[in-house]
């Protein structure tokens, strides 16, 4: 379809860039927003706009933030001796939402994929080990994802700590929450017997 | 009656990319249909029934059932989730390197029992902590020759003479050894000492029992390494992207 309006032709364009859209997603939702009251566009146009102007990453932790350092850094309630280590800024929330850590963060922003050429450099690591450098922290979680890249990056993280006689932890490997025993894998099984707590 | 519906397979996961919010796609390589696509659905959800069986470097057993356009992993239960080597930093970028050999040089549904049984044997070796050098180029000749890109190394590819004891030269284009006389047709050539030749005839024609038994010093080592792994790069003219992470490793 030729989209003789050239706004809404841009619009679709910039719709259809989106990861998932296709081309007939995008026609829809510029003209779901031509229907829309004014104020509704431009509540979502600085949204945009926001997103690109204010966000920018906290020089401390490198997470996500509008302010710097970011609240969490700001923090003083919180423990900055222990230091959880985390591979995106999407990894942070649902840790928080458990309630259970007080520490602070440090965001990789990735994980270490020899088959996909990123390695050690491609990450923030040298940010973390700078980090380390004065003697505050005590404790470095490595809340990696439990996968094969997240177990790399673990490990390598681990062997460049080591030296600087911290101590180093790793969030417990086990069963999830509804999980069925049968079907769990033998890593998971093991570390979730060799972990077992008293009941 | 046609094809059955489900099959079942032994299967080497290979590498696995998201699709859409909760599922992969999984790359196996498997000893009857050689390299396939097939989807693993929920995998992404926590107690998903496949969890760590669906994990790159890990030997299962399979159920697929046949789909439109890729298969659907049904069941999957472990067979060997190789976890000595996953405990390891270098054994286990040494296992990425192998997955990325197989992946780059294999097309789907190309069936090689052999490739399977050697890609397999190599994981179990890594796992006993054996010299990493020799199972990687024990792995890389057998794999070059069961994929039909087995380098000649026993007479000279370009004019069929026998070689002589000499310092004679490897030449990627042409896929083997030249002798001093051709070789200055092809600049590229390596030169090759007569003991690097000798170690490549061996770890080439012998089993790997025997290859294991013959130390290799460090310097030679190095240099057949070279030699290998500058063939695997002209075959596929691209670098090998987890090599990178097996000399950043080595370095630091």
């Amino acid at each position: 379809m030729v989209i003789s309006c050239e706004p809404l032709a841009r619009l679709i364009e910039a719709f259809n860039k989106l990861p998932g859209i296709g081309p007939k997603s995008a026609q829809r939702l510029a003209y779901y927003l031509l229907h829309r009251p004014d104020e509704e566009a431009e509540v979502l146009a600085e949204a945009i706009l926001a997103l690109k102007e204010k966000i920018g990453l906290c020089s401390v932790c490198l997470n996500i933030t509008d302010c710097d350092p970011c609240l969490i850094c700001q923090d003083k309630e919180r423990d900055h001796s222990k230091i959880c280590v985390v591979e995106r800024p999407s990894d942070i929330p649902p840790l928080e939402r458990t309630g259970k850590y007080k520490g602070v963060y440090h965001v990789l922003h990735g994980a270490i994929s020899p088959a996909q050429g990123i390695g050690s450099e491609e990450l923030k690591a040298k940010e973390l080990l700078s980090r380390l450098r004065d003697g505050s922290v005590t404790e470095i979680i490595l809340a990696t994802n439990p996968n094969l890249e997240g177990e790399t990056t673990a490990m390598y993280l681990r062997r460049m700590i080591l030296p600087l006689d911290i101590r180093i932890t790793r969030l417990a490997r086990g069963l999830p929450f509804g999980a069925d025993l049968e079907y769990a894998d033998d890593m998971t099984l093991g570390q979730a017997l060799e972990d077992r707590r008293e009941f | 009656m046609g094809t059955p519906r489900s099959y079942q397979t032994q299967a080497i996961i290979i590498k696995q990319t998201k699709l859409g919010e909760a599922d992969k796609i999984l790359t196996i390589y498997t000893p009857e249909f050689g390299k396939l696509k097939a989807v693993a659905k929920g995998t992404c959800r926590p107690g998903s029934k496949f969890g760590g069986n669906v994990e790159p470097l890990t030997h299962s057993l399979m159920m697929l059932a046949r789909g439109r356009n890729l298969d659907i992993v049904t069941q999957s239960q472990t067979i060997d989730g190789f976890l000595t080597l996953k405990s390891d930093l270098w054994y286990m970028a040494c296992g990425f390197y192998l997955l990325e050999l197989v992946d780059s040089f294999t097309v789907e549904n190309s069936e090689n029992p052999l490739l399977f049984d050697l890609l397999l044997d190599t994981l179990h070796r890594l796992c006993r902590a054996d010299s990493s050098e020799i199972v990687l180029r024990y792995f890389e000749l057998h794999f070059l020759h069961y994929l039909g890109y087995r380098p000649q190394l026993h007479q000279c590819v370009i004019c069929d003479s026998p070689l002589q004891p000499v310092v004679n030269f490897f030449s990627s284009s042409q896929g083997g050894i030249l002798c001093p006389h051709c070789s200055e047709k092809e600049p590229e050539s390596r030169p090759l000492s007569v003991d690097a030749l000798k170690i490549l005839r061996l770890w080439q024609d012998c089993d790997y029992a025997t290859t294991k038994r013959v130390r290799v010093k460090a310097e030679l080592s190095s240099q057949l390494k070279q030699v290998v792994q500058g063939y695997i790069k002209y075959l596929l003219q691209r670098e090998i992207k987890s090599l990178a992470w097996l000399e950043e490793l080595k370095g630091s």
